[in-house]
């Protein structure tokens, strides 16, 4: 099977800063990829050099086979470009907007109009494109980058803005869009989204790849502990201590966190007690990974 | 998809996108016509006004020539009052309430005028002193040996709303094409526009070439809309000539400013020196190009520095096919510079030409 993308080597200096240095991944025809990492780690630079917007100072890119730089007509057709900043043309309706840009692709009219309603913005077409909110502005970006149907999607940060039902709503599109069989590449800094849309993710920082794979198998890699909680009082912390498999105890007076390798004999033990009363089993999550990976202090 | 259809579309937009920003149709269309207005309201008429003379007391040649006057001649240029208080009559005058006045005593006539408007101190002097002549001539009872008739010949020097109209026009097409050109460049980069349509497979020259469609169509209704106002009675204009030369002119203008707007967007980094850099071109063109006075009234060092403003080119073609009369291969000359203008300026423009802000 040949890859939709591949990456090799890719190194971007600005000045001092070497936003991007080394990376190279692969994805697949169909797949579902999810660029992570904290803010200047160099997601943003890396896809503006995948999708042909800037030049890599060293390492290749090849796109359905083709070369993204320079500027490759072939190609432009086939992807669908949503960048960190929303760009319009001015004093233009959202309907306008949509339709220009779709005409840029050959896409008729009613045509836009339909993705205007994907995204949710019907009633909004009319309001011109600085008066829309940033979440609104956000989707009809986004809209404008899905409204050709392209076989490829890059998306940075799309749900950066959005509202929680916004949030829902893009993923369903997503999903649906990807289910066509188009690969999709987002970057985002919701560890839930990428957890829930994403087939495979890359944790980058300082301009490097650390880690790559399913985010479940990254889960699983990083063998953390499962924090059971109970509320408070319903056990004593000496209590909890003695049942068998739990590694750490602690209590704040809301409520009892154990955290154990064998969650199941301990919800059994803990069952046994009656000790059950608002029970929360939290898992590992690739939010966890992201940090045990990046750290936890403040980035510029 | 074809490139004329993307062509239509971002035609449509951007007129769009012009006809809604208030701010530009104010500075293309109603600005000028303001201008034109002020000027042509108030320098566009000819006729320069009665002279006002005032007697001191009474001057019976005036007053005998003024009652002979079959021609009328005399009426329709000199308005007489009379004034016995001398010092009062002298006061009028210095404060310009009166042109001159005169006094006579016996064979003797004096005429008192001030240097402020020397046009209409001449026209005194010289009714003045004709009068005494003709007196003279009849006081030897013999006929005149020779007589003068007068005939006008037309003017070739330019004046009034036939001047303003061509040249007013001509600076507002430089500066609606060039602030036009330099800061829509300068904003579509800044904003990430430009590189949002660098992804899009549309070919970059369709982009620009729909944006001088656009400003061409604008350009092309502020020659309407000038041509007309300028037509009615108030100001007096009359199309004649090869006027309808000036459409290629214009668009030949238009063109060169646009160019010169896009070089100016494509060096600047931001839209605050785009603007700056951009006014500091617009308005000494317009002075020194000819777009507020007529340059054969300039000073020689300002007909020669006239010459590095594409401003002048436009508004000389303008002038001649317009207002002189010249035939329509006269503004030909005029067209072939600014065309080679702003293919120079075009060209520098798009080696400067950035789609990144940074
Ligand atoms: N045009 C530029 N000129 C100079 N430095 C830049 C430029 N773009 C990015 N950088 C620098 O490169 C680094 C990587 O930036 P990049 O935008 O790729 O980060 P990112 O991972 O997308 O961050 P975020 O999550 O905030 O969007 C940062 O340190 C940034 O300051
Ligand atoms: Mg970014």
């Amino acid at each position: 099977m040949t890859n939709t993308i591949s990456v090799h080597g890719l190194r971007k200096r600005y000045g001092d800063v070497q936003a991007v240095d080394g990376v190279s991944f692969e994805v697949a025809e169909g797949e579902f990829f999810g660029i992570l990492g904290p803010n200047g780690a160099g997601k943003t630079t890396t896809l503006e050099i995948v999708e042909g917007l800037r030049e890599a100072d060293e390492g290749e890119v090849a796109l359905l086979g083709l070369k993204p730089w320079p500027r490759n007509s072939r190609l432009l057709p086939r992807i669908g470009v949503q960048l960190q900043a929303t760009s319009f043309f001015e004093r233009l309706t959202a309907r306008e907007q949509l339709r220009t840009f779709g005409s840029l692709y050959g896409v008729s009219a009613r045509k836009a109009d339909e993705m205007l309603e994907t995204v949710g913005l019907t009633e909004k077409a009319d309001e011109r494109v600085e008066k829309l909110s940033g979440g609104q502005a956000q989707r009809l970006s986004i809209a404008c980058a899905l409204v050709h149907d392209p076989e490829l999607v890059f998306l940075d940060e799309p749900t950066a803005a959005l509202d929680p039902q916004a949030r829902r709503n893009l993923w369903d599109v997503l999903r649906a869009i990807n289910t066509e069989g188009r690969t999709i590449v987002l970057t985002t800094h919701y560890m839930d989204e990428a957890e829930i849309l994403c087939d495979r993710v890359a944790i980058m920082d300082r301009g490097q790849i650390l880690e790559m794979g399913p985010p479940a198998a990254l889960v699983r890699g990083l063998d953390a502990p499962t924090r059971i909680s109970v509320a408070s009082g319903v056990l004593s912390a000496e209590d909890a201590r003695r049942l068998t498999g739990v590694d750490e105890v602690s209590d704040d007076g809301v409520s009892l966190v154990v955290e154990t390798r064998d969650p199941s004999s301990v919800v059994a033990a803990l069952a046994a007690k009656d000790a059950l009363d608002g029970v929360q089993i939290r898992g590992a999550t690739l939010e966890d990974v992201f940090l045990e990976l990046t750290g936890r202090e403040y980035r510029a | 998809m074809s490139t004329y259809s993307s062509f239509k579309s971002l035609s449509r937009a951007l007129f769009l996108g012009f006809r809604r920003d208030k701010g530009a149709l104010f500075f293309t269309v109603l600005f000028p016509l303001l201008f034109l207005v002020i000027f042509g309201g108030v320098f566009g008429k000819q006729s320069t006004g009665k002279v006002q003379v005032v007697e001191i007391g009474a001057v019976p040649v005036l007053d005998q020539a003024i009652a002979h006057d079959p021609s009328g001649e005399l009426r329709k240029t000199v308005k007489i009052s009379r004034n016995d208080d001398r010092a009062a009559a002298l006061k009028k005058v210095g404060k310009g309430d009166a042109d001159a006045a005169v006094e006579q005593s016996d064979g003797k006539i004096v005429v008192h005028y001030s240097g402020a408007d020397q046009v209409k101190s001449g026209v005194v002097q010289s009714v003045v002193q004709q009068v005494a002549n003709s007196a003279n001539l009849a006081a030897t009872g013999r006929p005149p040996t020779y007589t003068v008739a007068t005939q006008q010949v037309e003017d070739k020097s330019i004046k009034g709303i036939n001047f303003f109209t061509p040249s007013l026009l001509g600076w507002a097409l430089a500066s609606a094409g060039m602030f036009g050109a330099s800061q829509t460049l300068v904003l579509w980069r800044t904003k990430g526009l430009l590189r949002r349509l660098r992804l899009a497979p549309v070919p970059i020259p369709t982009v620009f070439g729909a944006r001088i469609v656009v400003s061409l169509g604008i350009a092309l209704g502020q020659l309407a809309v000038f041509l007309l106002v300028a037509q009615l009675p108030f100001f007096g204009l009359k199309l004649q000539h090869a006027w309808w030369m000036a459409i290629p002119l214009v668009i030949c203008g238009v063109l060169t400013f646009l160019s010169l707007g896009m070089l100016v967007g494509a060096w600047a980094k931001t839209q605050e020196t785009a603007q700056t850099v951009t006014q500091l071109i617009v308005l000494p063109m317009a002075f020194l190009g000819g777009s507020f006075f007529p340059l054969d009234y300039a000073p020689k060092w300002m007909q020669a520095v006239s010459y590095v403003f594409p401003l002048r080119y436009l508004n000389e073609g303008m002038l001649n096919v317009m207002a002189r009369g010249l035939g329509p291969a006269s503004a030909l000359p005029q067209m072939a510079i600014l065309l080679g203008i702003a293919v120079v300026a075009g060209g520098i423009a798009a080696r400067l030409f950035r789609w990144d802000a940074t």
